[in-house]
């Protein structure tokens, strides 16, 4: 039998191809990927249940205001912002009892038993003038203090860090060191003294 | 001697292989589908989000709805102004459509999933405070709890 050439199939034209999907699929999409600091937004307070609210003890509650020149003030003190995550851990952790700064409490939480928890509150009050900017800032040096405080328990508790720890353990830590930052209804919070 | 020269002249530099190359290009198109997320909508604002350290990232996109607050892009600002606007989808709002939003997003939503929607809120770092408030008022209206201040991942903010 006579052999037959097949006429090969030019595959130089399929890089071509490929090129001009891979040029449609950069245009359309974009790479940055979604990261936020993640917030829990209290639900509309009803009219009764305002009054319980501002029962916190003035002791308990950590103001921090922002004006519209993006000043920081901390209970009662202008300061930089820079400062702001060290003071706030030694609100909450309050090692040396200080009247001055938070309260504490005894309470059962499972995997730790009895411990002793902070009642403290951040109440984070800002002006309408101030910049986004500068509250993201004042917001992630909060959460750093906070996430600072969980990694330091994680470590004495579990010995190991809290990125590491299972979902139970994580539970434990957060009700150990909660996340109280009120901003809700900021004239309710520290107002009436 | 006449011979060899002809020999050499005869010799010609092969073909490059290019049958590789689509293999690439595909391994490349691959990469970047995997990576990236598609564009849902235009951004009309302009929204330089702000820079933080202790972000976390978004678990479930199909849970997330954006919302986009800034100074219209200059080709809008014709029609739209300078002022801080709000974005929903594709056009500008004002705070009364943000229930309206939110009712729509929650419907796109299974049953179950209803209440971890998460609201991202991708607010230009310049914006006043002011605006950012009222828009956190009507999400509470809205029963949006959860929310994302957005922002970009760096090592360190000062």
């Amino acid at each position: 039998m006579r052999r037959r050439n097949i006429p090969r199939i030019t595959s130089g034209s399929m890089a071509d191809v490929s090129f001009i999907l891979l040029f449609f699929f950069l245009m359309v999409s974009s790479m940055d990927s979604d990261y936020g600091l993640i917030r829990q937004l209290p639900p509309l307070a009803d009219e009764g249940s305002k009054n319980e609210e501002t029962k916190v003890n003035e002791r308990n509650v950590f103001i921090v205001l922002i004006n519209q020149h993006d000043q920081l003030q901390v209970e009662g003190q202008l300061m930089d912002i820079r400062n702001l995550r060290a003071k706030t851990k030694e609100f909450f952790l309050n090692p040396s009892n200080n009247p001055n700064l938070s309260d504490k409490k005894e309470e059962e939480i499972p995997l730790f038993g009895k411990v002793m928890i902070s009642k403290g509150v951040v109440s984070l009050q800002n002006d309408r003038g101030t910049s986004y900017k500068t509250y993201m800032m004042v917001q992630n040096e909060l959460t750093g203090a906070i996430n600072e405080m969980r990694e330091e328990a994680a470590k004495a508790r579990f010995a190991v860090g809290y990125d590491d720890l299972t979902e139970e353990q994580r539970d434990a830590i957060g009700k150990y060191i909660p996340m109280n930052i009120s901003e809700a209804e900021p004239r309710d919070i520290g107002g009436n003294k | 001697m006449m011979s060899k020269f002809k020999e050499s002249r005869n010799i010609k530099t092969p073909d490059l292989a290019t049958s590789s190359t689509s293999d690439i290009v595909f391994i490349l198109l691959f990469f970047f589908m995997v990576t990236s997320s598609m564009k849902e909508s235009m951004i009309m604002v302009i929204e330089k989000t702000p820079e933080a350290t202790e972000v976390k990232k978004l678990e479930n996109k199909s849970l997330v709805s954006s919302i986009h607050v800034g100074v219209p892009q200059p080709n809008f600002q014709k029609a739209f102004g300078t002022m801080t606007r709000i974005q929903l989808n594709d056009r500008f709002a004002t705070l009364e459509d943000i229930r309206t939003f939110i009712a729509a997003e929650r419907d796109k939503l299974n049953e179950v999933d209803r209440n971890k929607m998460t609201i991202q809120l991708k607010i230009d770092e310049n914006t006043k405070m002011g605006v950012v408030n009222d828009l956190k008022q009507a999400l509470r209206q809205a029963n949006a709890l959860k929310i994302s201040y957005s922002a970009k991942k760096t090592k360190a903010i000062f």
